[in-house]
């Protein structure tokens, strides 16, 4: 799975889950949190539909991997990918 | 001697109109709306629906993240203060109180959550982080605050399907105690969403049955069989006269009396003693008697037993031909549980401008146990010189009864 492919997924989870932003112009080297005005709750929904959708695991240890988009598509690439 | 109480803007959604206009237009016109809808484990069957704008004042984000209960008390209460003309933006959110009637909460969320694990064979890694605060017992009203930004008090209040009267009066009594300068509530259900409601009541032999759902609601027919669940909202904003009368608000009506108590008997069968000692304190509080009384906004949910019953405790307060018109709003949309007392009070409160008195629907042939000499209102609307007392009954299981009477308004 290729870097654009993965961070189509996420997007398409984020969309699903915060419906009324704009995902245009999203800044992949911002935090997710203040462009799209993410909070703890919605980062549990993002993990909890890698989840169910594609049996990927995120454990606690590693949230903040999800911080922006660049981080969060290079950490679950070699889990896409393995 | 408190102060007086005063109703100065309504919010409903109800399976026949998302505001107050549309839903008295066809409680006037005779036109239902029961559909009939796939439930999960059961089948077809009839029930109330609402069809508002949930995104109308939450974005679906919110609405997502919320529960149904909760997006029926936000839309309500949005159109509640919108028809009261308060300056929201101007007042102080501390004092503003939020009290929700409801019969039952959590089900709804607890039942998708079960079906979804299913799908992960019951492996509750899959058991949503949305579950506990979807199924709190304060989550409407709390919705309604986070909505709205309300800073005040605000609770939801259990009291099966007398919740909605309920909600109103613990609004007044909050407002009495000065524990609130305004009160968003009322009452709303979400039970068309759980199949849990309409399997028990099916156990119970209580759901109603009927080739055309349209006509499976039938409160004093001879021919009822059952109640068929609905879902609903009713939000009032309560305010106390003089601050009402000092904002020059539009006064729609007034809390004239109200009364709570319990029947201590049955887990589900109701208790007419009871239901009319209700009634009489209600009465006794709003310092009328039954004569006075102009329309009886029935709680009866076509149920063999439960109709007889109220009807019994009516001729009881009232005698066998009472002075008031008798009428229920179940037979248009079903039972609306935690909504249906306010929602039923809402659809009679325009009779204070207009006259009419809502008829009942679906009786083809009038239960015996149920007459009251002609003074339950069939089929269409009748009309008085003028209409000044409703009592509005509300009753729910466990024994739960609560009588509201409201006035038209007059400066005194």
């Amino acid at each position: 799975m290729t870097h654009e492919e993965v961070r189509k997924i996420v997007i398409d989870i984020i969309q699903e889950i915060a419906p009324d932003e704009d995902y245009s112009n999203i800044n992949d080297e911002e935090p997710l949190r203040d462009q799209l005005g993410l909070d703890s709750m919605d980062f549990l929904d993002i993990v909890m539909e890698l989840r169910k959708q594609y049996k990927i695991e995120v454990p606690e240890v590693d949230y903040s991997e999800l911080a922006t988009m660049k981080s969060t598509v290079e950490y679950l690439l070699p889990k896409f990918n393995s | 001697m408190h102060p007086r109480i005063v109703v100065t803007g309504i919010g409903i959604t109800s399976p026949i109109g998302n505001n107050l206009v549309e839903m008295r237009d066809n409680l006037l016109n005779g036109k239902s709306n029961v559909i009939e809808k796939e439930m999960r484990y059961i089948g077809k069957v009839p029930m109330g629906k609402c069809n508002f704008d949930i995104v109308k004042y939450q974005n679906k984000r919110e609405a997502r993240r919320g529960t149904r209960a909760g997006a029926i008390s936000i839309y309500c209460a949005n159109e509640a203060l919108i028809n009261s003309n308060i300056n929201f933006e101007q007042i102080k959110k501390e004092n503003i109180g939020v009290y929700i009637g409801i019969t039952e909460h959590g089900t709804v969320e607890t039942e998708n959550e079960i079906a979804n694990i299913k799908e992960f064979d019951y492996n509750v890694k899959y058991w949503t982080h949305h579950h506990n605060p979807r199924t709190v017992a304060n989550n409407p009203a709390g919705e309604v605050c986070l909505n709205l930004g309300i800073t005040g008090p605000h609770c939801t209040l259990g009291a099966a399907c007398a919740a909605g009267n309920y909600g109103l009066i613990h609004g007044a009594q909050q407002l009495i105690l000065n524990e609130c300068d305004i009160a968003i509530c009322g009452g709303v259900s979400e039970s068309t969403e759980s199949f849990g409601i309409f399997a028990g009541f099916k156990s119970q032999n209580a759901l109603a049955q009927c080739s055309d759902p349209n006509k499976a609601s039938k409160p004093f027919c001879k021919h009822r069989n059952g109640i068929v669940v609905a879902e609903g909202g009713a939000i009032y904003i309560l305010e106390r006269l003089e601050d009402a009368v000092n904002r020059g608000a539009n006064i729609i009506c007034e809390l004239a009396g109200w009364a709570i108590n319990t029947d201590a008997t049955d887990f589900v069968l109701p208790n007419s003693q009871r239901q009319a000692e209700c009634m009489r304190k209600a009465l006794r509080h709003a310092a009328i008697s039954p004569d006075e009384i102009d329309i009886i906004s029935t709680h009866a949910t076509s149920t063999p037993e439960g109709d007889s019953r109220e009807i019994a405790a009516i001729r009881e307060v009232f005698g066998e031909t009472p002075e008031a018109f008798v009428n229920n709003s179940k037979s248009f949309w079903g039972h609306a549980m935690g909504a249906a007392g306010a929602l039923e009070l809402a659809g009679n409160i325009p009779s204070f401008i207009d006259n009419k008195i809502h008829p009942t629907i679906n009786i083809q042939q009038l239960d015996p146990n149920c007459d009251l000499n002609g003074k339950i209102v069939i089929d269409t609307p009748c009309v008085k010189n003028e209409i000044n007392y409703i009592l509005n009954n509300s009753f729910g299981m466990l024994g739960i009864n609560a009588v509201l009477i409201v006035k038209k308004f007059k400066h005194l």
